[in-house]
């Protein structure tokens, strides 16, 4: 029997997370002047999709405002060998980094749905300095959800969502839905 | 309860095919200009080798290294084995040391498994006696994967149709115990090429005595390491009639498919069971073999020692 | 001593009846139903109440290893015989492979007067039947039967040689003595572990051909059937060998066989677990043997359960399976391991246990008696429907490598007498 937590509570509907990815991309790129140089990286396994939507509407965006655009340079990389919590908890690789660009010299924009206490966004910051020096990195995320416990601050941000500890968020083009119970 | 990998049977088809994805995130990690991961800080790997394996310690230690894991080395020769300390006490007292993983090669069939009765160590078998060899199997397995382009993972997919020849001195080798397990459990046939005083006494595969009647109808052709103790214990009658029944001569080289996929534990004994040079068989994964041994040993080790939890297949970590 | 044993059913060869037992300097002085302490010595009389309880002859173990000479740290004489006092045994024969080899009389005499010394069960040293069963000479069979050795055995090696086997038995043909074969062939089993099959090919574990056994066994038996001379089979583990001995038996030839409690008991799956606890010689081979050994106790085809009581120190157990010796404890639970296995009547185990083999040592005249007047007070006292549990602190023996510990066992020993003393009381050796 499903419980009302077990269903959760949708805060943001479809259209407000395309919204906010459109709006984000717009940012991106006001912020880099343009896409050269530039590549979004999700971090596996949340981000990917929204890289995936990111580079598409930037695309878009670049090629309405300059008749013609080049492709978004997008990769993803895998953080749980970078972790601070291995052996604490289960833990187990997502999917295969994908980095084929050379990162030395390219911002990179690191891309994931929620951004939350910032370990895993350390995680994956140490893990694309194992690839090259970036010549900087930026940080994207669909919801921030607050109770950070690194400084990390986030460069372009979807929605501010206050939350407790006992909720878990979850991000789709569907919506943003926060459920009670932390996830493990 | 710590967690350990002792054979191909008790990690179970489900353990291994995790292995291998997992594997697939060491070989990412082994592509890049810097190919060090800091997981395993902190963790301390020790490998006791009771029985020199040169190749296997080093593949060893190369994936804990490269998972940021400090190793320890303690080779126990046979002969000081005989001044009469018990394998208990030996274990003990590197255990005392504070480790966090044995990896464990023996010449005895069955040490791993006492070991980890003595320890609440992580246990990892690297070989023990004619028994179990599963990090082989699992670089055996990756490596197929690989070059077949089977997308195998806990997903799905499998070996299924896969023609496996296993050739050679089957009864004393481990390889081939663990190894034909492994393929079974993804779905390969095997068969084993063997004459009967190579043989397990008692075995319920399919087995032929002559490797001319399976060569032109193999997809993987596995050849095993024939050793000279072998004769005198007149097990076969002499070497050049094993390379004549058994041997990958340049006359069945010229048999095979160019498909097909040529495969040794090592090392090797060249004009024996390998009496080609492997290097012009368009088939052979031998060297892939080595390659793909750090990136499955990283694996396991990640697997063991990275993950705080007994059931480790729950899902994603957010936070 | 005076001893007053009450109310007990007694077993021997005799029979089963309901009776009391009076002791006094060692020999059985009165039996009947109605039997009172004695109202004029009150208080020098040791009253046993056996309400419930079965009153036997004590056991006979034809083959254990005491270690002394030699191995002290495994086990000592004192502490074998303490150990065998508190498994119903009141006579054992102690194997030869002592160091010194038990294949003069100077060291037979020894182990003897050890067994003397100790006082907790009648110690019958056997001999070797090859000088430090090298397999090559004979031992003087007439010097040590002169000394009192009446069975003749290599154990822990079987004598290779068919050549000296047949001089062997030719010889021992007019001594009275009995060659007792442990049937393995060597080239057979080297560097064997366990019983050649499915299990040895899954674990990778060198194999012990039940051919090895029955080899040999087929081997004496046509000796035998050569020479006249008698035979015993140490140990019997397959069913290849219960058939052999029944078809010999069926011949009239003059064999006897025994069996270990392990082998009616475990078997060869146990070794998957690696421990070396389970490592014996025989192997622990397959159910299909086991039964089959089970089968011929039953009918009779082997005589009698002997221990094989086979000490180790645990640091020795606690090597490869490989580099472990082989043998596991059996005298302290012997009697509750067959009882629990067997599905015979408790008078058949009791007669494996007690006079069948007495006969096979030679030693019929002291023990293995019947319960009647004038007889010698070697008496064991037990409870076939207790339950129990071998705790290793209570061992009497030095050494502690038995898989029995924590299985529950059905059948305990409480009383012991020997020479018309207690040696074991309530279950707890007397000294």
């Amino acid at each position: 029997m499903n419980t009302p937590s077990d269903v959760g509570k949708q805060v943001l509907g479809p259209d407000d997370v395309r919204r906010a990815i459109t709006r984000m991309a717009h940012e991106i790129i006001e912020r880099n002047r343009g896409t050269a140089d530039l590549a979004l990286v999700g971090i596996q396994t949340g981000g990917v999709w929204v890289v995936e939507a990111l580079a598409a509407e930037m695309l878009r965006i670049e090629a309405a405002e300059n008749c013609g655009a080049n492709p978004i340079v997008v990769g993803s990389v895998d953080a749980s060998l970078y972790r601070d919590d291995i052996g604490m908890r289960p833990v187990s690789p997502g999917s295969v980094s994908d980095l084929t660009f050379t990162v030395e010299g390219v911002t990179v924009v690191l891309v994931d749905d929620v951004l939350y206490t910032g370990r895993t966004v350390r995680a994956a910051i140490d893990a694309i300095g194992d690839y090259g020096r970036p010549k900087a990195v930026q940080l994207a995320a669909i919801v921030d959800r607050g109770h950070r416990e690194l400084p990390i601050r986030p460069d372009f941000v979807g929605k501010n969502l206050p939350t407790s500890a006992e909720e878990s968020v979850s991000v789709t083009p569907n919506g943003v839905t926060i459920t009670q119970g932390t996830d493990t | 309860m710590s967690r350990s990998l002792l054979s191909i049977t008790e990690l179970g088809e489900t353990g291994l095919r995790r292995m291998l994805d997992t594997s697939d995130h060491m070989a990412e990690v082994n592509r890049r200009p810097n190919p060090k991961v800091p997981a395993l800080r902190g963790k301390t790997v020790c490998n006791v080798f009771f029985e020199d394996s040169t190749r296997t310690r080093l593949s060893f230690e190369t994936a804990a290294k490269r998972l940021s894991a400090d190793t320890m080395n303690f080779s126990v020769s046979q002969s000081s084995l005989n001044k009469g300390e018990s394998l208990r006490d030996t274990v003990e007292t590197i255990a005392a040391m504070g480790v966090d993983a044995f990896v464990i090669r023996h010449g005895s069939s069955g040490a791993p498994w006492q070991i980890g009765e003595w320890t609440s160590i992580s246990v990892i078998n690297a070989g023990d006696g004619w028994h179990a060899h599963p990090t082989q199997a699992l670089l055996d397995m990756y490596t197929v994967r690989t070059a077949l382009n089977r997308p195998i993972s806990v997903d799905g997919g499998s070996f299924d149709g896969l023609r496996v020849a296993m050739v050679g001195d089957i009864k004393h080798s481990r390889v081939a115990r663990s190894t034909t397990e492994a393929f079974k459990l993804l779905g390969a046939n095997v068969t084993w090429v063997s004459p009967k005083t190579l043989l397990p006494p008692v075995h319920d595969e399919s087995v032929v005595a002559n490797l001319d009647e399976v060569i032109e109808d193999v997809d993987v052709l596995y050849l095993l390491r024939m050793q000279n103790e072998r004769m005198s214990e007149a097990l076969v009658p002499h070497l050049r009639e094993y390379t004549a029944r058994f041997g990958l001569t340049p006359e069945r080289a010229a048999r095979i498919g160019r498909h097909v996929l040529v495969m040794h534990p090592g090392p090797m004994n060249r004009g024996v069971e390998m009496a080609v040079d492997p290097g012009e068989l368009p088939g052979s994964v031998i060297n892939q073999q080595v390659t793909n041994g750090i990136n499955v040993r990283m694996a396991v080790l990640f697997e063991l020692l990275g993950s705080g939890s007994e059931n480790s297949l729950t899902g994603n970590t957010e936070s | 001593m005076n001893i007053l044993i009450t109310n007990g059913r007694l077993i021997d060869q005799a029979g089963e009846r309901l009776a009391s037992v009076r002791i006094s300097d060692g020999i059985i002085i009165e039996i009947g139903d109605q039997l009172a302490p004695d109202a004029d010595n009150s208080g020098a009389e040791h009253l046993i109440d056996a309400a419930g309880l079965v009153i036997s002859p004590g056991f006979v173990d034809l083959h254990v290893h005491l270690r002394e000479p030699g191995r002290e740290e495994a086990e000592t004489i004192e502490t074998g015989s303490r150990g065998a006092a508190l498994g119903g045994f009141t006579a054992v024969v102690a194997m030869p492979n002592t160091d010194p080899t038990q294949d003069s009389v100077g060291v037979v005499e020894f182990v003897r007067q050890q067994g003397k010394r100790a006082g907790l069960c009648d110690v019958y040293p056997s001999g070797s039947i090859t000088m430090g069963r090298k397999g090559e000479q004979l031992t003087p069979f007439a010097e040590l039967a002169n000394a009192g050795v009446r069975l003749f055995t290599d154990d822990g090696n079987g004598v290779q040689d068919p050549q000296l086997m047949r001089r062997a038995y030719e010889y021992a043909s007019d001594l009275g003595v009995t060659m007792a074969q442990h049937c393995e062939v060597e080239s057979l089993t080297a560097g064997a572990v366990m019983h050649e099959g499915s299990c040895c090919s899954h674990l990778g574990l060198p194999g012990w051909p039940s051919l090895a056994e029955e080899l040999m066994v087929h081997r004496d038996i046509e000796l035998v059937r050569l020479t006249g001379a008698s035979a015993h089979f140490l140990h019997l583990s397959t069913a290849g060998s219960v058939g052999l001995v029944r078809a010999a038996k069926a011949d009239g030839l003059p064999v006897t066989a025994e069996a270990t409690p392990h082998h009616i008991s475990l078997t060869d799956e146990l070794l998957a677990s690696y421990s070396a606890l389970y490592k014996v010689n025989p192997p622990l081979r397959t159910i299909e043997d086991v039964m089959a050994v089970r089968e011929g106790l039953r009918d009779g085809t082997i005589d009698a359960i002997a221990t094989d009581h086979a000490p180790h120190v645990s640091e020795t157990k606690e090597m490869p399976l490989d580099q472990a010796p082989p043998g596991m404890l059996g005298l302290e639970t012997a009697f509750g391991v067959a009882l629990a296995h067997l599905d015979m009547p408790l008078a058949d185990v009791v007669a494996a246990m007690s006079w069948k083999p007495a006969a096979i040592a030679g030693i019929a005249d002291r023990h293995g008696r019947p319960i009647a007047l004038g007889e010698p007070a070697n008496l064991v006292v037990i409870d076939p429907g207790e339950a129990w549990e071998v705790v290793p602190a209570a061992l009497a023996s030095k050494s502690r490598n038995t898989p029995f510990i924590g299985v529950p066992l059905t059948g305990r020993v409480k009383h012991t007498i020997l020479h018309g003393d207690i040696t074991v009381r309530d279950g707890k050796a007397q000294k």
